[in-house]
This record gives C-alpha cells, structure tokens and sequence, in this order.
C-alpha cells in the first residue's frame, strides 16, 4: 500500500489513456451529431411554418430545461423499456447529441436573426432556392456569428461527457474513479483527472479564439 | 411489447418528488447567494492592476470553467476527507456549487462592471465620496442591473446542475426519481414526470426573474 501517486499512475496509464479516447470519442460523437441536428433546429425555429416553428421550439425548451443527467437517465432506462435495445455508451451519446442540438439549434437562430431579411428577400429575387440561400448567403455569415457559442458548446459537452460515468460508460472520470476504488488515492486521482479535463477544454478554447480569429480576419 | 402506462406509483410518492424538488431549490438558492459574494469579490480582482491576488483570481476562473461540475463535486466529498476538510454531504454540495457558480458569476460581474461608465466613478469623487462608497452607492447597483439577465440563466443553470447531487445521495429530485425508478420499475412514467418537474419549474423561474429584471430595469 506505499506505493507512491507516480508509480501507481504508471501502472494505470493505458487505463486512463483508453478512459480519455473513449471521452474524447463520446464528446466527438455528441459535438457532431448535435451540430448537425442543431442546424435544422435552428432553421426550422427561424424559418419553419408556424407548426414546425412551435415544435421545434417545444423540443428545445423541454430538452434545454432539464437536467443532462436527468436526460441521459431517462434516454438510458426508457428507450430499453420501449423495445430499443442501446448500451449504455449508444444511450449517453444519444443523451448528448440531444442535449448538444438543442443548444446548437438556439445559437443558430440567434445567429441567422442577425442577417438582414433583406439579404433573403434579395436572394429570393436573384431565384436562389431556400437550399441555395442557405448555402451560399446564410451559412457563411450564421457560422461566423456563432463560432464564439459553438465552442463554448463543446467544451460544455466535453464536461458533460462525464455524467456518462453514472450509467457505467467508462470514460475518463470512471476510470478514475475505478483506480481510486482499488488504491484509496483519490485525492491525487480526482485531482488528475480534472487537469486532464481542464487541458481539454482549454485547448478547445484557445482553438475557437484561434479560428475565430481567422474568420474575423478573411471578412476585412 | 405490452408495456401499459401506469402512473400510480409516481403519483403515490408525488410529495417524495416535490420535497425532493424543494431541496433543489435551496441548494440552488443558497448556492448562488454565496456564489454572487464570492463572484463579485472575484470580479473586483480581475478588473483590479496586475497583482498576485489578480492572477490568484484568473487561476480560479479559468480553473473552475474549464473542469467538469461532477469532478469538483467528487473532489469536495471523496478527496478533501484526505486533507482532513470533513464535510458532511450537504455542505460539500453546496460548497462546491458556491465554488463553481462564483467563478461564472465573476465573468458575468466583470462584463457587467465594464459597462458601468467610468465618469459616474468620477463623479462620485468629485462629491467626496469614498472607493467603497463609490462601490457601494454607485458601482454595484449599476452593475447589479447590467448583470441580471446573465445573472438569471446562471440560477437556472445552476438550479439544473443540483441533479448532479444525486451522485454523492443528497436527496433531491433525481434523487428520489432514480430511487423510485428502481423500486417500481416504472421507468417511463418516472422520468417522464420528472423531467416535466424539471421544465416547468425552469419555465416560472425564468418568469419570476423576467419579472424581477422588468422591475429592476433602468427607467428610461
């Protein structure tokens, strides 16, 4: 039991590096998904007709109003009593897809309620298709508008990627958490584990102000 | 499938889930009170020169941010005992939830001390007041205004994260879905109920606050 924090560590290194693929792999998965479900969110809640326009925001407040890990709960232990048979880790990336398109979908409005009407209306007149619009007037500019909020989205969902450790997906904190289990050093553990998170995030930050940056610069 | 929807049970224990709604909401409401004492001492420090207590400060933000709320969480109950802080799990709870809502507190505050105009500070001197006159008089319901809408989606965030006190069982909502979830087996209709628990409580907390930033708004 003397072992020291290092040699421990050590011991445990493949274990935690599989821990941090698979958060990393789980927060890929839920950044990607979200996003591209987000986008239609958020069109469908700046430019749907009325029904789709109140459903669309039905869905983003219900999500957006509760808890992530009362979602990823709910996604776990419902869709198995329903007859759709996911594992935990299908059940959590699910969970924060959702989470993450509800989210991404409100940043996307936000973003396009910026570009004036006129550019649509003048699109219109030109005999651009809403795909076209879309493509060519309104993307370009919604993602720059909405960089800054999408990255911090990430970094959210990096960070909500450990509730998973609450069904029993072994990502980085439940790893962790299983070291500590069996040695008893858990404040060395915890503490790891969080500057592991904290490096994540923090490069994810200095990447959005980098691109974001970038972006700024090609609109001058 | 036959899988019938029975709701008897959650109605049944229906004063479990609001007794355990009204611990969310203390520890959300005694969170965030202590968060905005520790925010606004915060954001002092980060709008002051270039000090160690300056950088102290910066170190606490970008710490806080950029780590998941469930580590802080594990870290205040599992691994401070070690150092010989014991907190019993309410108090670790709501420590950590303070922690972690005054390092979002102080960026919000710090945005909002920045909108308050540098000639009312002025103006201030000129009549004779003191610096902490001038804060208290001036400075601060100014920026109390500025701050209120970033000052409410923090509560109502935070309010959200006290799910995540169901992980060390303090007996609070998720809580006691979770405990009824696994002795009934009435998976659907817990969350289901839960989750509008969830929403609608969000839903008149923001209305409540919209009202409060309304009455609270500068007369113009």
């Amino acid at each position: 039991m003397n072992q020291s924090f290092l040699d421990v560590l050590w011991l445990a290194r493949m274990q935690i590096l599989q821990g941090l693929g698979m958060t990393l792999l789980i927060s890929a998965l839920a950044i990607v998904v979200g996003t591209f479900v987000g986008v239609f969110v958020g069109l469908a809640l700046t430019y749907g007709a009325t029904p789709l326009r109140w459903l669309s925001r039905i869905y983003t407040d219900f999500i957006r109003g509760t808890p992530v890990l009362v979602l990823i709960l709910a996604s776990y232990y419902i869709l198995g009593t329903v007859g759709v048979h996911l594992d935990a880790f299908q059940a959590g990336v699910l969970a924060l897809a959702v989470f993450c398109s509800s989210h991404i979908g409100e940043i996307v409005r936000g973003a396009l309620q910026t570009i004036h009407r006129g550019q649509t209306e003048a699109a219109k007149a030109i005999g651009l298709t809403f795909s076209q619009t879309f493509l060519y007037v309104l993307m370009p500019q919604a993602a720059r508008q909405a960089m800054p909020s999408w990255v911090n989205t990430a970094a959210e969902i990096v960070k909500a990627s450990t509730l998973l450790s609450v069904i029993g997906v072994a990502e980085l904190l439940l790893t962790n958490q299983q070291i500590i289990a069996r040695t008893f050093m858990s404040l060395p553990f915890y503490f790891s584990c969080g500057f592991l998170y904290f490096l994540i995030n923090f490069g994810i930050e200095r990447f959005g102000k980098y691109v974001e940056r970038r972006l700024a610069i090609s609109t001058n | 499938m036959g899988y019938t929807l029975n709701f008897a049970v959650v109605w049944r224990n229906f004063d479990l889930l609001l007794g355990g709604l009204g611990l969310s909401l203390g520890l959300a409401f005694v969170s965030i009170v202590i968060g905005i004492a520790i925010g606004l001492f915060t954001a002092f420090l980060l709008n002051a020169k270039r000090s160690i207590a300056h950088g102290a400060a910066v170190v606490y933000v970008a710490a806080i941010r950029n780590t998941p709320i469930l580590i802080l969480i594990l870290f205040t109950y599992f691994a401070l005992p070690q150092m010989g802080v014991r907190l019993d799990k309410l108090q670790s709870f709501i420590f950590t939830m303070a922690i972690y809502a005054g390092a979002y507190l102080a960026e919000v505050f710090r945005g909002a001390l920045l909108g308050v105009p540098k000639g009312l500070r002025e103006a201030g001197l000129a009549i004779g007041l003191t610096e902490l006159q001038i804060k208290k008089s001036i400075t601060i319901p100014i920026m109390v205004r500025n701050a209120l809408p970033a000052l409410s989606s923090t509560f109502i965030s935070l309010f959200k994260d006290t799910s995540l006190a169901a992980t060390i069982a303090v007996p609070e909502l998720t809580f006691y879905a979770r405990k009824i979830n696994n002795e009934s087996f009435r998976v659907i209709e817990t969350w289901s109920v839960t989750c509008l628990i969830y929403v609608a409580t969000c839903v008149v907390l923001a209305a409540l606050l919209r009202l409060l930033e309304r009455r609270m708004a500068i007369p113009r």
